[in-house]
């Protein structure tokens, strides 16, 4: 049966946004970035990590209609939009010091929980991303 | 006209983000307006528009679940944690909490039971609905 999750996918509302973001800021790298014409296929992955991808989607014509993809616009920039990603640092307090002089925008300062110290932020767009120092045990 | 309806969005989404981040502080109109880049006057219609409740509401669903947790995982006394998470007096906590839950403080720490998921999963998921309005759609 399945060995692996190779993609997955989230919605962005502009991939050269999504790019400064992903990359410029949280230092994730371009895996893929295929103009395919009807789309642009475009994957980033935690550096040296090119076997978990994330695909940076922009929704819209012809996978689904204008319309259709207004809504799901709006529903990203709501907060609503499922897909969100959890990453795992070395350095929780550390990696949150460094995007916050980066003007990234958190949702939930460094918190202890019973499996790590965790925080909160979201992309541009209204996506929820998180980060994760896992307990040692 | 679409663009500037994501535009309210995301300027509202920051608006209830800082009240997710900062719940247990004195968030008025004027801050989170501010917040939110838009003018007093605007801000709870708007939000209102957008996520179906007041801002005022969320801001008490979220003290309420904060307190759920508290109630839930710590044996810490009832009026400690109604002024931990930024109630004002425990009688608004007590009423506010029975009006959103359905049962005072301490008969939800009688019943409760605390569960093993991601932290932020159970703060989204725990903290209790807005009850469906006539004017407007229930919560995200």
């Amino acid at each position: 049966m399945f060995n692996a999750i190779t993609h997955s996918q989230i919605y962005v509302l502009d991939q050269d946004e999504a790019l400064d973001f992903y990359v410029g800021k949280l230092g994730l790298e371009v895996t893929a970035d295929i103009d395919m014409g009807f789309m642009r296929w475009l994957t980033v992955s935690v550096p040296g990590h090119p076997e978990r991808q994330v695909l940076l989607e922009k929704p819209g014509a012809p996978a689904m209609s204008q319309e259709t993809a207004q809504q799901v616009r709006e529903l990203v920039t709501k907060g609503a939009m499922g897909g969100w990603l959890i990453f795992t640092t070395d350095d929780c307090r550390k990696t949150y010091e460094t995007l916050l002089a980066r003007g990234v925008e958190f949702t939930e300062e460094p918190t202890e929980r019973p499996y790590g110290t965790d925080c909160g932020l979201r992309d541009p767009f209204g996506n929820r991303l998180r980060f994760t120092q896992p307990k040692r045990g | 006209m679409k663009r500037a309806v994501e535009d309210t969005n995301r300027r509202m989404l920051r608006a209830r983000d800082a009240m997710d981040r900062a719940y247990a502080q004195p968030l008025d109109v004027p801050t989170l307006a501010r917040i939110a880049h838009v003018s007093e006057a605007h801000f709870a219609r708007t939000f209102r528009a957008t996520f179906g409740e007041t801002p005022h509401r969320y801001l008490q669903r979220r003290r309420v679940e904060r307190a759920m947790f508290l109630l839930r995982e710590t044996g810490r006394s009832v009026t400690d944690i109604c002024f931990e998470v930024g109630f004002g007096s425990p009688g608004t906590f007590s009423r506010t909490f029975r009006d959103i839950v359905g049962r005072s403080p301490r008969a939800y720490r009688k019943e409760a039971t605390a569960v093993g998921v991601p932290t932020c999963f159970t703060m989204a998921w725990t903290r209790p609905s807005a009850p469906a309005s006539p004017s407007g759609p229930v919560a995200d």
